[in-house]
């Protein structure tokens, strides 16, 4: 007992210090976290009124921000797949990493549907036994149920492996594999049922398309390691911890097919719409070319599709995709092309026209942009500092005291993990 | 909190009951976003899903609700909770070769059934189409916000549309939380105000724009409030959650034969009601011997308000 403490103690040492860009760092995000807080007490208090939404187009950034947050959650997994099943050395020993980005992005993800709700001190209501859970009905419950399975396997794989580094000791195989396993279809699951959410709407034609899901995934698969590039460089910059350039160029090369993909869905979706010119195709018209002098999507939908495609073109070539510069640029590229893509991209022409035809512009007000900001603090916060206990375990310069440890030779599980 | 700390610097010899309460106090007044116009008291917090609760629970709630409408608009309400009446499905029919657009079935459905007047609420959308454009399936043409000196206006015609209580409802498969469901007996799709989290999916499901969210407090003129209600229909809403058509369930519950407040005030008499599985029933006679149609059949969704040209 007195040990948990102890150790409890000494993880908490490693959050509090740190260098002044640290604490510059963590001041920033409190300020951004203030903000977006008080954003939300103003939401509370006068209703989402202070939205944009209304009824026409009745969900707007925040779903936007969690759909492509899904996404992201799912970036682990796909370091997951080279890691296990074909034993990529490289990549396997920065899972980890991949595994807390999941459990930031879940968290995220749930905070931005917590302030989307009209009421969200009753949102246990949405729960088995306690609450009425409409399941197997409703694709929402479905959602709660694998959104908040992934964020367990997650959380407990990564705590499980820094626990048992922190001890010196090996941890066991035939815990981590079978979850590390399962944690595969799961992320597929996780961004099929976000898809299956809207798909399921006859009611919105622009979702109501069968390679809604198949997108979301290619899309997902493109944006989530994307972030994962990018922190894996940052990471190695600011602490000991070594992370292989095999590795980073791996996750481009997979960034590279996944985008071809990606393009190759939105052409076969793009050409049914506008080849048949059915009154389908109005979202699709409404976004790349406006409706009824309606137009406020169209530099958007522009800019992202041709980011996606400049990002495919660095990814896929090995010269610029191996040349720092251009690597990030694309990695840059994806993740905005992306969020535009699968956020506001895929959730406000679902609305546009609406089921009586009629167009409302959206476009978020100051209170929902301050509230996501805060919301994106939040999950920069808490993978800081689940990065700042685990990086000095990973490396070995934090050990825990305890009952779990036969000797303290810890290099050799690490180089395990 | 601030009366707390003030008589804490002020008298050192505090006791320590004054200090719980000023903090206590404190809290509370952190809880000020949620307390503005429906506090959330334990009970209500706590409140079961209204298909859960027994006769007793029934009461309960209701006299609390009660209770706390009084409270808050200086009124006595009656909240009914009457069940189905046996036999009964209702079922809708609107005439289009009547409808002049004069929007009255609008407000008449506003007073009846307590919608916000501010931010402004209503159930029944009323479209226009100009002669020769396209409509039914495709109402990108439609106008909502027409607004002439006199109706109904050379060249143009007007269709109404409200919740279509659909036998096979989007809505209700959507809810996450059954907070809405359609009463197997009459068919009347109904939401429990108490029980709807605000998460909107019914809105993204429904084909017809039937869902309306409370955005911001609802507020309505203490003078134009009808008290005569229903748990399930017009007892006035909440901030942050959907509302909807019941087919006016206060009125064709509680006073069986009853028309709701639309059918009533309707000058040319081109809205119809009633029983769908009495044979001798207007409703059933237009069916039978008009040509009806039911709006986006295509989607499934098998409405219970049918459309028809009498002339």
């Amino acid at each position: 007992m007195l040990d948990i403490i102890r150790n409890f103690m000494a993880a908490a040492r490693e959050v509090v210090k740190g260098s002044r860009y640290y604490y510059m760092w963590i001041g920033f995000l409190a300020v951004l976290i203030l903000v977006g807080g008080s954003a939300y007490i103003l939401q509370l208090k006068k209703g989402l009124i202070v939205t944009a939404m209304r009824d026409q187009v009745s969900w707007g950034l925040f779903i936007s921000n969690f759909t492509y947050l899904v996404g992201v959650a799912a970036a682990a997994v796909l370091l997951v797949i080279p890691a296990y099943i074909y034993n990529f050395k490289p990549i396997k020993e920065i899972v980890l990493f991949g595994e807390m980005l999941a459990v930031t992005a879940i968290t995220m993800c749930i905070l931005f549907i917590m302030v989307d709700l009209g009421r969200p001190e009753r949102v246990w209501h949405i729960l088995p036994v306690v609450g009425m859970m409409n399941f197997p009905q409703s694709l929402l419950a479905w959602d709660v149920v694998v959104l908040n399975g992934y964020l367990a396997i997650n959380l407990f794989v990564s705590l499980y492996v820094l626990y048992k580094i922190a001890h010196s000791t090996e941890y066991n195989i035939s815990i981590v594999k079978p979850l590390v396993m399962l944690s595969i279809p799961w992320a597929v699951s996780i961004h099929t049922v976000t898809a299956f959410l809207y798909n399921g709407l006859a009611a919105r034609p622009f979702w109501n398309a069968s390679i809604l899901a198949p997108r979301f995934l290619a899309s997902a698969f493109c944006s989530g390691p994307a972030v994962m590039i990018i922190i894996f460089q940052i990471i190695r910059k600011i602490s000991k911890v070594e992370i292989e350039n095999k590795a980073i160029h791996k996750i481009a090369e997979l960034i590279a097919y996944a985008m071809g993909l990606n393009l190759f869905l939105f052409g076969a979706e793009a050409f049914k719409e506008f080849y048949s010119g059915t009154l389908h195709m109005a979202p699709m018209e409404y976004m790349y070319f406006g409706l009824h002098g309606k137009t406020r999507l169209v530099p958007w939908m522009w800019a992202a599709l041709f980011f996606n495609v400049i990002a495919f073109i660095l990814f896929l070539r090995p010269q610029t995709r191996e040349n720092v510069f251009s690597l990030n640029l694309a990695c840059l590229l994806v993740i905005t092309g992306v969020y535009i893509e699968k956020g506001m991209g895929l959730v406000v022409p679902g609305f546009v026209p609406g089921t009586l035809g009629e167009i409302y512009e959206y476009s978020p007000t100051g209170t929902e942009i301050m509230i996501t900001i805060g919301i994106w603090a939040v999950g920069a916060l808490i993978y800081t500092l689940m990065l700042k206990v685990a990086i000095p375990i990973y490396t070995g310069e934090l050990r825990f005291v305890g009952t779990d440890e036969p000797a303290s030779s810890g290099e050799e599980s690490t180089a395990a993990l | 909190m601030n009366t707390g700390n003030k008589r804490n610097r002020k008298k050192r010899g505090i006791s320590r009951r004054r200090f719980l309460k000023g903090a206590a106090a404190g809290t509370a007044a952190l809880a000020i976003p949620f307390r503005d116009a429906d506090a959330i008291t334990w009970e209500s917090f706590f409140q079961k899903h209204f298909r859960e609760m027994n006769d007793n629970d029934r009461a309960d709630v209701i006299a609390r609700l009660e209770r706390e409408y009084e409270e808050r608009y200086g009124k006595k309400f009656d909240i009914s909770a009457n069940e189905a009446i046996p036999g009964v499905k209702f079922g809708y029919g609107l005439d289009l070769s009547r409808c002049i657009g004069c929007r009255r079935c609008v407000y008449a459905c506003v007073g009846e059934n307590n919608q916000s007047r501010d931010p402004q609420i209503h159930w029944i959308s009323v479209l226009r189409f100009k002669k020769g454009d396209k409509w039914v399936n495709d109402l990108e043409a439609a106008d909502k916000y027409y607004n002439p000196a006199n109706v109904p206006e050379p060249g143009y015609f007007y269709m109404p549309v409200q919740c279509q209580q659909c036998e096979n409802p989007p809505c209700v498969r959507s809810c996450p939380t059954q907070a809405t469901w359609k009463d197997e007996e009459d068919g009347i799709v109904v939401i429990d105000y108490n029980w709807c989290i605000g998460c909107r999916y019914c809105m993204a499901a429904c084909p017809y724009g039937a869902r309306r969210f409370n955005w911001g407090h609802p507020s309505i003129p203490t003078e134009e409030l009808n008290t005569k209600t229903h748990y399930l229909g017009n007892r006035p809403r909440y901030i942050g959650v959907v509302e909807k058509c019941t087919f006016c369930i206060q009125r064709t519950r509680n006073e069986p034969g009853r028309y709701p407040a639309c059918v009533e005030i309707c000058p040319v008499g081109a809205r119809k009601f009633g029983n769908l599985l009495d044979p001798n029933s207007e409703i059933r006679y237009c069916i039978e011997h008009k040509r009806v149609f039911r709006l986006k059949e295509d989607l499934n969704t098998r409405p219970k308000f049918f459309y028809f040209f009498a002339t």
